[in-house]
């Protein structure tokens, strides 16, 4: 009896031991994924400003502005000013759609001889 | 265990047999069995104070050993704990109230040597002034084969710099990542942001402080790695911002001013949409501060928060609306601006000797009547008069967020007597900033009551303690909407906005005493639109002249106002306000006659 208990705790430590390392391995697996991920993240956020940064000096007021004046013949852009102000009821509304006229029916026609002389 | 009887008989019958008592062999067996028990006790004692000295002994170990450890270690972040937010602690960006990116923080490298490393010390240093031409090749090969083991070269390169150095190909040149602070619009706004540089410098890493402007004043917010994610605010909006220092650069150009300064303020949240002062500089390269001559030549020179001087006649509307809200006066009572006048021995002259006569409130703002704003300031008295501009704020420096708001601080009159009552009415004797005048006219433009400018974008508005009432405010807006439409300041008129404003026109003081005669200080100070003022507008031009007629000209009138009112039709659309109609003033029909 006693051996068989000593047999079946040596089996369950093994069993245990054996557990510990694979997470052990897989813990560690784990640490340098997350490890990587961490790198990823920090660089996709350092060129996420860095886009944004370039965004915001691609899209400086005084570029913007000389880009208005070199390109002034294609796109005739001026400083907004107030005669630019639009009302709602100054737009028109957009003409109603015509009717799509399909399968006619011909409401006209001509009298064929004998029908003639049936309604004179 | 086997004990030992107390009085074994066979001992005791040979002692009884020979007479002797039993007692004493039991006694004596009593002693015996008392030192066994005491040994084994004190053998149980000995083994416990052992396994509790065992423990101690470990339980101390270990926390020296893990003590050890960490001090002997490299510093880890935490890599198996839950985070994930605070992965990038770099210093929180700055936006404008439409979200649009004001600073924020770019990747660069530094450079430095470690000379004891280097291959070819000499070739380094040739191939290093070749690539920054404002580094001395002399002095570097001095630095390279001298007895220095490390030396800082740059503190910021760029990439195609860095992959220069990288040609060189020297072992001894390394390079130190670099947060740097980038101010993608260049000067716009420059002297809010202020700037920032390095603080405490490593080869991995080095702090960025803000050395001025937001930077400075916000700089514990900006640093705290929680806000990394979270920008910093401010009501500046970036396209007003543009808008009104290209007006303003021009208007200091076309009126041969030496500097300028607007500053745009939403009345009733206090929020401050635009504010320029030039010159500017560049905040991405911040100059030195001037170390001679007069600072307020210096690019860095805050005129909107830093320039105090007197304002001239836009201090008039002041004294008037306090008059109306005493009940002192309406706007229609007349006052006689006749001459003379004098206060305490001193006369009191109009603009150009002039003598307007008999005149309404109403007129004396229109017209800028010294005598009859001093006549309104003297019913008024010394003391309710300090309480009011006290309330406007007028005695401090202004709560605004930057960190030069604080030096702002208004020069007031030492003793203030009738004499100085009657010039401060008319602007003259109490020197302000233009914010003060900006935060002074929201409080005639919102209402009557006070309010403090503010950098940072708010939710609504955020009014202050009344300091006038709304009949008052709406007589004074009167006034200043009638000096545009036929006052000083008819130039002033932006069709669709109605614009409402007073000028002012302040000789410059001397610095060694006494006013320049030919040197002013022109100030336009706005509300529009005046039936339903939204924003104030303050605009001032530092030595203006004018020189388009005969003789050069100076007033504001001439200077300021077309300024201003340039920058309001660009400005205004901007701010999505519609041009409207303004309402009509009634007829004043009156029932004189019931029958």
């Amino acid at each position: 009896m006693r051996s068989i208990l000593y047999v079946l705790t040596t089996l369950a430590v093994i069993g245990l031991a054996f557990w510990a390392y694979r997470e052990n391995y897989a813990t560690q697996e784990s640490l340098s994924k997350t490890d990587q991920l961490h790198r990823d993240i920090r660089a996709a956020h350092s060129r996420l400003s860095v886009l944004k940064a370039e965004w915001a000096y691609l899209n400086r007021p005084d570029r913007l502005r000389d880009l208005a004046d070199i390109n002034f013949d294609r796109l005739g852009l001026l400083p907004f000013r107030s005669t630019q102000f639009g009302r709602v009821d100054e737009v028109g509304y957009p003409k109603p759609p015509l009717l799509d006229i399909t399968n006619s029916v011909e409401v006209s026609g001509t009298l064929s001889a004998e029908e003639a002389e049936e309604y004179p | 265990m086997i004990r030992v009887p107390l009085r074994p008989l066979a001992r005791i019958l040979p002692a009884r047999a020979a007479g002797q008592s039993p007692e004493e062999i039991e006694r004596e067996n009593r002693a015996a069995r008392h030192e066994e028990m005491r040994d084994m006790a004190r053998q149980r004692a000995e083994g416990r104070l052992l396994v509790l000295g065992v423990f101690f002994f470990c339980a101390f170990m270990v926390v020296g050993v893990r003590m050890g450890m960490l001090a002997t270690s490299d510093p880890v972040e935490p890599r198996a704990s839950a985070q994930g937010s605070a992965i990038s602690a770099a210093r929180a960006d700055i936006v404008d109230r439409k979200g649009r990116l004001l600073a924020t923080n770019f990747e660069t490298h530094s450079l430095y040597a470690q000379p004891p490393q280097m291959v070819d010390p000499v070739g380094a240093a040739r191939g290093l002034a070749g690539i920054f031409p404002e580094l001395e090749e002399k002095k570097l090969i001095e630095d390279f084969t001298g007895k220095r083991k490390f030396l800082w070269i740059k503190k910021t390169i760029s990439p195609e710099q860095m992959q220069a150095v990288h040609e060189i190909g020297d072992p001894g040149l390394l390079f130190g990542p670099r947060e740097m602070r980038l101010y993608p619009n260049g000067s716009l706004a420059a002297h809010v942001m202020g700037g920032a540089s390095f603080g405490k410098e490593g080869v991995h890493a080095a702090e960025v402080i803000g050395v001025a402007g937001v930077e400075k004043y916000f700089d514990d917010y900006l640093r705290d790695p929680a806000n990394g994610q979270r920008p910093l605010e401010l009501s500046l909006d970036l396209t007003v911002q543009a808008a009104a220092e290209r007006v303003l650069f021009g208007g200091m150009k076309i009126m041969n001013a030496k500097g300028a300064t607007s500053v745009l303020m939403d009345v009733h949240t206090g929020e401050i949409i635009s504010v320029v002062s030039l010159p500017d500089f560049d905040p991405n390269n911040r100059p030195r501060p001037a170390t001679k001559g007069d600072q307020s030549d210096s690019p860095l020179f805050n005129r909107s928060v830093q320039g105090v001087y007197e304002l001239g006649s836009t201090f008039k509307i002041f004294t008037a609306a306090q008059a109306v809200d005493l009940g002192l006066v309406t706007a229609s009572t007349v006052i006689d601006t006749q001459g003379p006048m004098r206060v305490g021995g001193f006369p009191i002259g109009e603009f150009r000797n002039k003598n307007y006569g008999k005149l309404t409130v109403s007129d004396i703002i229109v017209k800028s009547s010294n005598r009859g704003t001093g006549r309104l300031a003297l019913q008024i008295g010394v003391q309710r008069q300090q309480d009011f501009l006290k309330s406007l704020g007028f005695f401090e420096a202004t709560p605004f967020e930057i960190i030069e708001a604080a030096n702002g601080k208004p020069l007031l009159p030492k003793r203030w007597t009738e004499l100085s009552a009657v010039t401060v009415s008319y602007g003259h004797g109490l020197s302000t900033s233009p914010m003060h005048l900006a935060a002074g006219y929201a409080a005639i433009a919102n209402g009557g009551y006070a309010v403090a400018p503010t950098i940072i974008k708010q939710n609504g508005p955020r009014h202050g303690v009344r300091v006038m009432g709304a009949d008052s405010a709406h007589a004074a807006r009167g006034m200043l909407r009638a000096v545009v439409t036929k006052g000083t300041a008819s130039m002033g008129e932006v069709p669709g906005y109605a614009v409402g404003g007073k000028t002012g026109t302040a000789d410059k003081p001397k610095s060694n005493g006494g006013y320049y005669d030919d040197k002013v200080i022109a100030t336009f100070a706005t509300i529009f639109p005046a039936h339903d003022p939204q924003y104030v507008l303050i605009v001032t031009l530092d030595e203006p002249i004018e020189t388009s007629g005969d003789e050069p000209r100076r007033t504001a009138g001439w200077t300021a106002v077309p300024v201003a009112a340039e920058m309001i039709g660009r400005i205004a659309p901007l701010l999505g306000l519609r041009p409207t109609v303004e309402p009509a003033s009634l007829a004043d029909i009156t029932l004189t006659n019931s029958n």
